[in-house]
């Protein structure tokens, strides 16, 4: 099927509004979660750097520019975008560029997110066509702006069902001078996630916290991460090991390494098998491995965001342990999305309660009465 | 200030009304004395006054319920309050329209360190949340000057900021998940304590909706353990451009401050006036804080003194001790209390990019000689909100228009160079009729679509945010 890419947002809306059949919507297509129907529509044609501002921290961008050239621009100044987003191509097997539209669109945000926040936190302003191809926009580029609904968070992570964005304006932060990871061997879930817990409940900053449990990247891992000043990474490294007896330093490259590791969910990217993402409260991480391995889900699991945020590797057979880990993950509060190895009839996203769904269906309803983007990906 | 007409088919139903919300509410929670609801007819925008219909304070999310189901049923607008300090009117009543108050409702409902979360009912005051989590040193970072009196109803209303938010983030960036009620009655729990809500983000679209979209009943809100130590610096400069360079430098140096204000002439005028806090008589002062254990605040501070240096400052002055600290944050705490005692005065919140700054300031001043009235400016430079005071006169005739004239003025100008209406207090009914210079038709079109899904009857405090003429159609519908 042949993909139509426009070159400029008004493009786009002409394009929209002219459409008499569904529309897929797509970035670099490195993240296929899911399986919308209809012509392909890529917003890989809109790109380019709007406006960098580096004493203001802001950035510009047009929805189909690369993150590897988001990431260069920035770089050119000592900044980046701080939520870290993870970059799907090999846990995935897919090739081609993520794009930074793509990213918007499913809120991917990394490590970071613990304590900068996530895409979502970053994101100052938006321009988007809707489905009637209506161009919309809100928010801007300062970094505090109550004028008027929220739009912007509305559109982060709305997987092209409600419009296709075409510009974004971002907060950007400073590359830190220094960072270090404190790591340690052999703990189990619950002690991992107990470390990490203090870790994130001390003073010092930590900006990344994740538990590799056994046999998903070797011996079970579990890291802490700092960054900033050289002398300040140097004072908080001192008093994190004080508080976290056991674990040993790792600086620099080896250090990001670790990270890129967990941002990528790495482990995971040649095993076999599907691949859940799970969101519940930290200390619920552990319990959410101990229900499935007393149910007999067979996984391997890696635990971010100090434990609340569950990769899961899990056999492919059956439903890939979907009616087990969505009924946990129901009762513990929280949602889990099907990453990869989908089977037939499992749903990507946690089923919605009636009255979130009927809000959510009619939010979809008013930006795109015709029901022609992405249909049926997210309900 | 323009108001709907009341309905009058809901005036002459009164009684009736009354009698149901009696029903599902303990006596003392339904106010109807003129002599009581009195007491909420405006908020802390004091220039605009309506007694309501009635006021109602449940206290459950039960009550709540109930209460919405009986006004949306009878065709009632209701007017959703926190604790009344909204700057912008958001919850100014109309005569026809119930105020549902959360001030009952100010419980801690669960606290966990180990997750690093707090779950409250709504009515209670923001300061009480960190007060609630202090003892173990943790805090509840959003800070609006409020602090003391705002209930975090208000803050998710609003999305409040605060003068730390430069490192912290506002309400939307520490709110977690809510408990709320739609105007239907139906209960919702959006996100919960975990650190992604899934499905499309209405925990996001929530916050900041003005009480539009649902009443916010419980907020589970993200806390913080208190870092070890904070100081500030004070820099003078003899002009608003090099402090604004200065400003620009330290933020993309690396060093992230926790705060950043910036004060201008008259302001500093009138602070030394009041506070006599020994400010420096320059055109413009920074007070830039960092926060850290003593070694990691000395670097910080070091660092931000070389930048200040390359600028030439006209004064320095490092806080050595919490006392310095203190007195150095006595003046720009005490701001608005010196601007009170010289004059009446309006508070804005236009945002800018921060490279706009120096122009900003010097066409303000431009329009603040034009009109005959003084511009202060006080506000957090470090992400662009800036707090004009305008000064004026209230027993004057005329001067309120004046003042509310150059208001607008100066709102253009924000959102000319590229900024925003308003960055933290909120649209409510004083910059409604400002919105189309922000947003094409489309662009409100495109909110007041989102209100129409989550109230399709237009009764949750229905006059606010957008042009009267803008939701006129939608509003006239609902009768």
């Amino acid at each position: 099927m042949k993909t139509m890419r426009p070159a400029t947002e008004g493009e786009l809306a002409e394009l929209v509004a002219g459409a008499n059949a569904p529309l897929r919507i797509v970035g670099g297509g490195t993240r296929m979660i899911g399986e919308a129907e209809g012509e392909v529509v890529s917003s890989t044609g809109m790109t380019g750097v709007t406006l960098h501002e580096p004493g203001a921290l802001t950035l510009v961008v047009k929805a189909g520019t690369p993150v590897r050239e988001v990431a260069e621009v920035l770089k050119g100044e000592g900044q980046r975008l701080a939520f870290e987003p993870m970059d799907h191509r090999r846990l995935l097997g897919t090739e081609g560029e993520p794009t930074i539209g793509g990213v918007v669109a499913a809120n991917v945000s990394g490590p970071r997110r613990v304590q900068a926040g996530a895409c979502r936190d970053f994101l100052l302003g938006v321009r988007f066509v809707d489905g009637t191809g209506q161009v919309v926009k809100n928010g801007g580029r300062v970094m505090k702006n109550v004028t008027g609904y929220d739009l912007v968070k509305l559109m982060a992570g709305s997987h092209g069902t409600l419009g296709i964005l075409t510009e974004l304006s971002f907060k950007v932060l400073a590359i830190p001078e220094a960072e270090v990871t404190l790591v340690a061997h052999g703990l189990d879930a619950e002690a991992g996630v107990k470390a990490l817990s203090d870790a994130l409940g001390s003073p010092f900053d930590v900006s990344g916290a994740a538990h590799l449990g056994d046999g998903t990247a070797g011996a079970a891992r579990t890291q802490v991460r700092i960054e900033g000043l050289e002398s300040s990474v140097t004072y908080r490294k001192g008093r994190l090991a004080e508080l976290l007896p056991g674990f040993e330093a790792v600086e620099g490259a080896e250090s990001a390494a670790l990270w890129d590791e967990v941002r990528d969910v790495l482990p995971f990217a040649g095993a076999e098998g599907a691949v859940w993402r799970v969101s519940v409260k930290p200390s619920d991480g552990p319990r959410l491995c101990r229900a499935l391995e007393a149910e007999g889900v067979a996984h391997k699991a890696m635990l971010d965001w100090g434990g609340g945020l569950v990769w899961l590797l899990v056999e492919s057979g059956g439903d890939a342990g979907a009616f087990q880990i969505r009924a946990q993950v129901a009762r513990l509060g929280g949602h889990a999305t099907l990453v990869r190895g989908r089977p037939e009839g499992v749903p990507v996203f946690q089923p919605e309660t009636p009255a979130l769904a009927a809000l959510a269906r009619g939010l979809r309803q008013r930006y795109d009465p015709r029901g022609i983007l992405n249909p049926g990906l997210m309900g | 200030m323009q108001m709907p007409e009341p309905n009058a088919t809901v005036l002459s139903a009164r009684d009736r009304l009354l009698a149901r919300l009696r029903e599902v509410l303990p006596e003392e929670a339904v106010i109807s004395d003129p002599a009581e609801t009195r007491a909420y007819e405006c908020d802390a925008l004091t220039a605009y006054r309506c007694p309501p219909l009635a006021a109602v304070l449940p206290g459950t999310t039960e009550e709540v319920s109930a209460v919405l189901r009986i006004c949306h049923e009878a065709g009632v607008p209701v007017v959703p309050r926190g604790a009344g300090t909204s700057l912008a009117g958001g919850s100014l009543p109309t005569a026809d329209c119930v105020v549902l108050g959360v001030s009952r409702m100010t419980e801690v409902l669960e606290t966990n360190y180990a997750d690093r979360y707090i779950r409250v009912q709504t009515g209670r005051t923001n300061l009480s949340v960190t007060g609630a989590v202090e003892e173990n040193d943790f805090f509840y970072a959003p800070d609006p000057s409020s602090q003391l009196a705002c209930a975090i109803a208000g803050n998710v209303a609003m999305n409040s900021g605060g003068a730390h938010c430069l490192k912290y983030g506002v309400t939307t960036n520490n709110l977690l998940g809510v408990t709320m009620v739609l105007m239907d009655g139906t209960v919702l729990d959006l996100g919960g304590a975990h650190l992604d809500a899934g499905g499309l983000d209405l925990l996001g679209l929530v916050c900041g909706s003005e009480g539009q979209l649902g009443v916010v009943t419980e907020a589970t809100l993200r806390i913080l353990r208190k870092p070890e130590g904070a100081r500030p610096v004070l820099i003078g400069f003899d002009a608003n451009e090099t402090a604004g360079a200065c400003v620009s430098d330290i933020i993309r140096s690396g060093i992230l401050p926790v705060a950043i204000e910036f004060m201008d002439r008259p302001c500093i005028e009138a602070c030394e006036a009041f506070a006599h806090a020994g400010y420096p008589m320059c055109e413009a002062l920074l007070i830039v804080e960092v926060e850290g254990s003593e070694g990691e605040i000395a670097d910080q501070l070091q660092r931000i003194v070389a930048i200040a240096e390359t600028h030439k400052p006209v004064a320095l002055r490092e806080a050595g001790d919490a006392d310095e600290a203190a007195r150095i944050w006595l003046g720009r705490k005490s701001a608005f209390g010196a601007m009170g005692q010289i004059n009446d005065y309006m508070c804005l919140d236009g945002t800018i990019p921060v490279s706009s700054l120096p122009e900003v300031l010097r066409r303000m001043g431009e329009l603040s000689r034009q009109y005959g009235l003084g511009v202060a400016n006080v506000f957090h430079a470090g992400d662009g909100n800036m707090h004009p005071l305008i000064l004026y006169n209230a027993n004057e005739p005329g001067q309120l228009e004046l003042c509310e004239e150059l208001g607008a003025e100066i709102l253009k100008l924000c959102v000319e160079v590229g900024g925003c209406l308003t960055g933290e207090h909120g649209v409510g009914v004083e910059k409604r009729e400002l919105m189309l210079h922000q947003y094409a038709p489309a662009d409100l079109e495109a909110q007041m679509a989102v209100k129409d899904v989550f109230d399709p009857g237009w009764l949750l405090n229905p006059a606010k945010v957008f042009p009267l003429a803008s939701s006129e159609a939608r509003r006239m519908a609902a009768e």
